[in-house]
């Protein structure tokens, strides 16, 4: 008996005999349930005996015992509940460090004067309780301050459903939704709202679309049958402006122009007369930091001139730039 | 536009919490059902197992053509059935010519189908066709025990996914206490063949023993039947894990006033209650004293009490001859 070793789950009642194997399968089929009897007998009694050992306790059905977790690990018929995620309040109380109050079962009510509940029938600081409301400075005559009162705790009650539904949208988002809670649409969106038509293009679009799907094409639009009143792209072929490498002498050059536009642009932002008044007492620091940098920049340029041996090489444009800056 | 529906009975919110995802969860249901065709066979199996799992079962008993557990678009039926009735656990019936007297065990994870094991029914006997003393029915709901026999319950997969179902779809409630009177029934698999499993259901009788512990005698009660294992689907490995993921801390009981520290071990906080110690009337009876200077003590504090009261009542004569006046 020692040596045959079953594998025996408790908490299932159950046993098993991995080292049994038929020699030959039984001829005839109650020799079969005879050999397999005994030897679920066997198992049984193993189990029997291994649960008679647990310490037990004496009810009027019977001996109770405690049987201890199955090993045998089954599928789950559901999936684990998930951790719903924080509310809105409960996010901003834990950002502020608010923890909940506990409040008694009744409360008194100033009103009345007597011990109320706090929510329901007969409750404390009910709306249908106050007779008289004093009347402010800041009141309009006309005005019903009774109805008014309860249009802003209609507005409160609103404001609260709609928190409600938002967290949990957020809760089924996450999978967390309560399971005796569950969210119906109403309505199916309504055709025609501004989400759901598409913008009206203008005229300046619709002229350029031709010239936009043309691009689509191998050759660029250029061979596509025109329309009478098709534009052709605006910016057909070329898309930036590269200055000649080489270029003939003369004032007027290119590459002259292009940095005398820039200059003037930095210029202007740094010129010390200055029109806006508001700007003139944070400017005029900066402005002169930057004047400063700028004179710094010129010296070392100069030299760097003067030690370098190719200036000959270098175009006169360099004088002309320093007298520009002079201005 | 969304709305909120919220169950308008507690009653109805009670069902629905029972049957929501938990930590613990409750017995998992049978659903018995079949298919266009089935054969006398076929019907009394289902009969038995749904009369051994009377309490934790549903058995419909109409016609279903469109269920095919095993093909793709066949299962839809099934799982919508499994979400209505909260069954997990299901037994398919059927019978044709190609596979005859066919069971089709399965099992679901969140209605969905999880895995699936064809068996046939051969040699099947039935509880009526068994005779026994009638005193030893196994009664409804008691739990059973299992004996698994064999290697093949071990090596090969089909058998070991059998072992799990059959366990699954036998074994009832998981309890933490058992009545040790209310031992009833085993049931014996024993694997034949790496394709044959002999099923066998019977009761216990306890005997006499010199030791404490009874000895078991089987008596065949119930069915019994030889099931050839036909096709088979093991669950997907994510499902899987899924599904056999377990909680490692389970007591989420939280103690109150109770806390542990690492060099202190344990710690408990005691609340005793405001002694008032300032408000205490002391006694009169000093025992200190001698008895003389305690007997003197106590009658002059009688006497101071005694005048108080007079003054008192002098005060209240005067108050009442003013407002006689």
């Amino acid at each position: 008996m020692e040596s045959e070793k079953f594998q025996v789950d408790l908490g299932n009642l159950m046993a098993f005999d991995p080292a049994h194997h038929f020699e030959s399968i039984p001829s005839s089929r109650e020799e079969l349930t005879k050999a397999c009897l005994e030897k679920g007998t066997e198992l049984v009694q193993a189990i029997a005996n291994v649960l008679f050992a647990l310490p037990s306790t004496e009810d009027r059905d019977g001996p109770i015992v405690r049987l201890p977790q199955p090993t045998t690990k089954l599928p789950r018929e559901k999936h684990f509940p998930k951790p719903k995620p924080p509310t809105k309040w409960e996010l901003f109380a834990k950002t502020k460090g608010i923890k909940p109050r506990k409040k008694g079962k009744r409360a008194f009510d100033e009103q009345t004067g007597a011990w109320k509940r706090l929510h329901g029938y007969d409750r404390v600081n009910d709306d249908k309780d106050i007779p008289i409301i004093e009347a402010k400075l800041t009141d309009e005559p006309g005005e019903d301050p009774f109805s008014k009162r309860k249009a802003e705790k209609k507005k409160r009650v609103e404001k609260q459903e709609k928190n409600r539904l938002g967290n949990l949208k957020q809760a089924a988002k996450a999978g967390a939704l309560p399971s005796h809670i569950q969210l119906a649409a109403t309505a199916l969106p309504i055709t025609g709202t501004r989400t759901d038509v598409p913008r009206k293009s203008s005229k300046e679009e619709l002229e350029n679309v031709a010239g936009m799907a043309a691009t689509a094409t191998a050759s660029g639009g250029k061979f596509d049958r025109k329309l009478s009143g098709e534009k052709p792209l605006k910016h057909a072929g070329k898309h930036r402006k590269f200055l000649p490498v080489v270029e003939g002498k003369g004032m007027s050059s290119q590459e002259q122009k292009q940095t005398a536009k820039i200059l003037e642009q930095l210029m202007s932002r740094s010129s010390n007369d200055i029109l806006d008044v508001k700007k003139a007492r944070y400017s005029i620091h900066a402005v002169t930091i930057f004047n400063v940098k700028k004179e710094k920049k010129r010296k070392m340029e100069k030299d760097r001139e003067r030690s370098s041996t190719a200036s000959k090489l270098k175009p006169k444009k360099q004088s002309l730039k320093k007298s520009s800056k002079k201005h | 536009m969304l709305k909120i529906k919220t169950p308008k009975t507690q009653r109805a919110k009670r069902a629905l919490d029972n049957r929501a995802p938990k930590i613990v969860e409750n017995a998992k249901k049978t659903l018995i059902l079949h298919g266009t065709k089935t054969s006398g066979v076929v019907n009394a199996v289902l009969m038995q197992i749904y009369h051994m799992k009377r309490d934790n079962a549903v058995k419909y008993t109409k016609k279903n053509e469109n269920i095919r557990p095993f093909e793709s678009g066949g299962e839809t039926s099934l799982e919508f059935f499994s979400l209505k009735t909260d069954c997990s656990l299901f037994v398919f019936g059927s019978h044709s010519k190609k596979r005859p007297n066919n069971l089709v065990l399965g099992r679901m994870f969140d209605h969905h189908i999880y895995d699936l094991v064809e068996v046939g029914v051969d040699n099947f006997k039935s509880t009526e066709t068994f005779g026994y003393d009638k005193k030893l029915t196994p009664r409804i709901g008691s739990k059973p025990f299992f004996a698994f026999i064999g290697e093949g319950f071990e090596s090969v997969e089909e058998l070991k996914q059998l072992k799990e179902v059959l366990l699954d779809l036998f074994r009832g409630e998981v309890v933490e206490n058992l009545n040790l009177a209310g031992i009833d029934h085993v049931f014996v698999c024993t694997a034949v063949s790496p394709t044959t499993v002999f099923f066998t259901h019977c009761a216990l009788r306890l005997k006499k023993s010199g030791t404490l512990v009874p000895r078991m005698e089987l008596v065949e009660v119930g069915p019994s039947m030889d099931l050839v294992i036909r096709r088979h689907r093991l669950p997907n490995d994510s499902v899987k894990k899924e599904a056999t993921k377990t909680t490692s801390d389970q007591p989420k009981k939280k103690i109150k006033n109770v806390s542990s520290d690492i060099v202190q071990g344990k710690i408990g906080r005691i609340y005793i209650p405001d002694q008032k110690a300032g408000s205490i009337p002391l006694s009169n009876d000093i025992k200190g004293l001698k008895r003389e200077r305690r007997e003197a003590k106590k009658s002059k504090r009688a006497q101071e009490t005694g005048e108080n009261e007079a003054k008192k009542q002098k005060t209240c004569s005067d108050d009442h001859k003013l407002i006689g006046n």
